[in-house]
């Protein structure tokens, strides 16, 4: 903390001057700087946030601007309704199913690409293209590759003899296929950053540990899994709590890939609560169905903060 | 050894080789699909990884010349615009506040913003759509403008602090000595310094905006004020006719160059990460 400059002039009066001063007191530039996207956030987010959780207390529907609260009838009827269950628990099971597979495969590639070799750039900006492609583009790609009747993989398992030549394979109308076609796109789709994350880790731990390691007679394995993978773990942390974020919360996937389909058998919390806050017309019962995404982000949240405070200790 | 070396360096290039083919394959297959006539695409027993008639453009002058792409893409790049700049003049001074005004409460303002960044649009939508409406911005441009700072202003300030954090202080404290005032010292030293995390801002803000689809879609249905996400995949697809080599067009022509932008930036982003992400 730097004090206030030396006085310069004090004998003259004017306003702007006066001003100047003021703003090269940190106590009064700090809390200035910081006030237009402190106030922006508040009102966007944070009374947003609150709202939601009004809404699902509430019979607020898109038609009308004024609305009464019901306590817990929303909640009620939301959890009674198996669409929302079946929501609930695939949320969780894609969430879960794809980021283990993106936690093996990122941790992989996280290897190869942070060492140095010919052609890198082309590599790097393929493998880059399922992360900064928009994902309604991406799954756009997704939804003609699984085409029922003009599907690549149809006709390559048509000549395999996998099943007969010319027959539909409908990837995305099958309930187990369509379940392994979300998770699969989510999984595509998440692990680029998880990967990237993980070449800043491995990038920001010390080359001499390593070679100290094998001077030592440490060997591959021995120090890949007593020097790197510990340093590596509060970095990859951050990469899992980013895909399950990314993950638990999206509905665009769902949302072009399947509709929700067959019937309801892919349908998520935020594509549910989309579909009835939106399209539906009941703020309420969106807000309801949105607000069970809540206690895993807060669970996220405080594994952050946690994280956090114990880099600041050591 | 040196069979060993190869052998190493074989099977790097077999693992990168099979995760950039499952990584880009939906990219090369649109990419491959958009030069297809009709006849060649939708005939059932046509080998589906050839050109069984000549490549054609027909698709992209569909692209361009009937539907409304162009000004999708148009709004795309205006929000996006807009939306950096308002992101740049909200969060440069607060994240250089934090690295350096705040003292201890910067660190527990970075964390605050951080988790305000992990709140999910698809959380905020239904009242995001209220407060548009009475504000009366619905079905314009203007609507987005107005919440995707939420989405690019936290992430934003915290790859900021990362690279303020890296300035050392003596460079705008002897501006200082030298009779500028702290801003005036900033703006002359720190700000040409922290360029390269300026651009990388500019770089990832942009690309935050143009991936956003549920708000895009929750505020917007009338066609002439759509982005690129919103846009193709609900206005290009009719019912049930899908013009699938234009749809794979608009996809491919999007995804190369933005993923190109990322790649040039990749570095950056990478040590943005490591300071910010390390050090919380």
């Amino acid at each position: 903390m730097i004090g206030p400059p030396p006085s310069r002039g004090t004998q003259i009066v004017d306003e702007s001057v006066h001003v100047h001063h003021l703003l090269d007191r940190d106590r009064v530039l700090g809390p200035v700087l910081l006030a237009p996207l402190l106030i922006y956030l508040a009102a966007l987010v944070v009374v947003p946030l609150v709202t939601v959780f009004v809404y699902a207390f509430s019979d607020a529907t898109t038609g009308s601007e004024t609305f009464s609260f019901v306590g817990l009838e929303t909640f009620k009827r939301t959890i009674a309704d198996p669409v929302f269950q079946g929501a609930i628990r695939n949320t969780i099971v894609f969430t879960l199913i794809s980021q283990v597979i993106v936690i093996v495969l990122a941790t992989v590639l996280g290897f190869v690409m942070s060492a140095d070799f010919k052609g890198k750039w082309l590599v790097r900006f393929l493998i880059l293209l399922p992360w900064t492609t928009p994902v309604a583009l991406s799954a756009l790609a997704w939804l003609w590759m699984l085409d029922s009747l003009f599907s690549p993989f149809n006709w390559i398992l048509g000549q395999l003899h996998v099943v007969p030549i010319g027959t539909p394979v409908a990837w995305l109308g099958e309930t187990n296929l369509a379940v392994g076609s979300v998770v699969a796109l989510q999984a595509w789709r998440t692990l680029p950053l998880a990967a990237v994350i993980l070449m800043a880790g491995l990038t920001s731990i010390p080359p001499e540990l390593d070679e100290q390691a094998q001077i030592d007679g440490a060997g591959f394995w021995r120090r890949l899994f007593d020097i790197t993978f510990p340093l590596l773990a509060p970095i990859m942390m951050v990469a899992i709590l980013f895909g399950i974020v990314a993950t638990f919360t999206d509905m665009a996937v769902v949302y072009i890939l399947t509709h929700g389909g067959p019937g309801d058998a892919t349908q998520v919390l935020a594509s549910w609560s989309f579909y009835t806050g939106i399209q539906g017309g009941s703020l309420a019962q969106g807000a309801a169905i949105g607000v069970f995404m809540f206690p895993v982000l807060l669970g996220v949240c405080i594994l952050m903060l946690r994280r956090a405070s114990g880099v600041e200790v050591t | 050894m040196a069979t060993r070396m190869l052998m190493v360096s074989i099977l790097r290039w077999v693992v990168l080789a099979l995760f950039a083919l499952v990584c880009a394959f939906p990219f090369a297959w649109g990419a491959f699909t958009m030069f297809k006539s009709n006849d060649d695409l939708y005939t059932v027993g046509h080998v589906p990884f050839l050109y069984n008639s000549p490549p054609t453009l027909d698709n992209l002058k569909l692209l361009f010349g009937e539907t409304a792409f162009g000004t999708f893409v148009l709004n795309s790049l205006e929000i996006g615009v807009i939306v950096v700049l308002l992101t740049l003049l909200a969060s440069i001074p607060a994240a250089y506040a934090i690295a350096r005004l705040t003292g201890r409460w910067g660190g527990h303002l970075a964390m605050l913003i951080f988790i305000i960044y992990l709140v999910p649009p698809t959380l905020l939508f239904l009242p995001l759509s209220r407060v548009v409406a009475d504000l009366g911005l619905q079905d314009t441009i203007w609507s987005l403008v107005l919440v995707y700072p939420t989405l690019t202003a936290p992430f934003s300030t915290w790859l900021l602090v990362g690279f303020f954090r890296t300035i050392p202080r003596d460079i705008e404290e002897q501006a200082m000595v030298d009779g500028y005032s702290r801003v005036g010292a900033v703006v002359r030293t720190i700000l040409p310094l922290a360029l390269p995390g300026i651009l990388t801002v500019v770089i990832f803000t942009f690309a935050l905006t143009t991936n956003d689809f549920i708000y895009a879609v929750a505020f917007i249905s009338t066609s002439s004020q759509m982005t690129v996400s919103a846009g193709v995949p609900t206005e290009l697809i009719r019912g049930d006719v899908f013009f699938w080599q234009s749809l794979m067009a608009a996809a491919v022509l999007v995804a190369v160059p933005v993923a190109l932008a990322y790649n040039l930036f990749l570095d950056r982003f990478v040590k943005g990460l490591a300071l910010g992400g390390v050090k919380g």
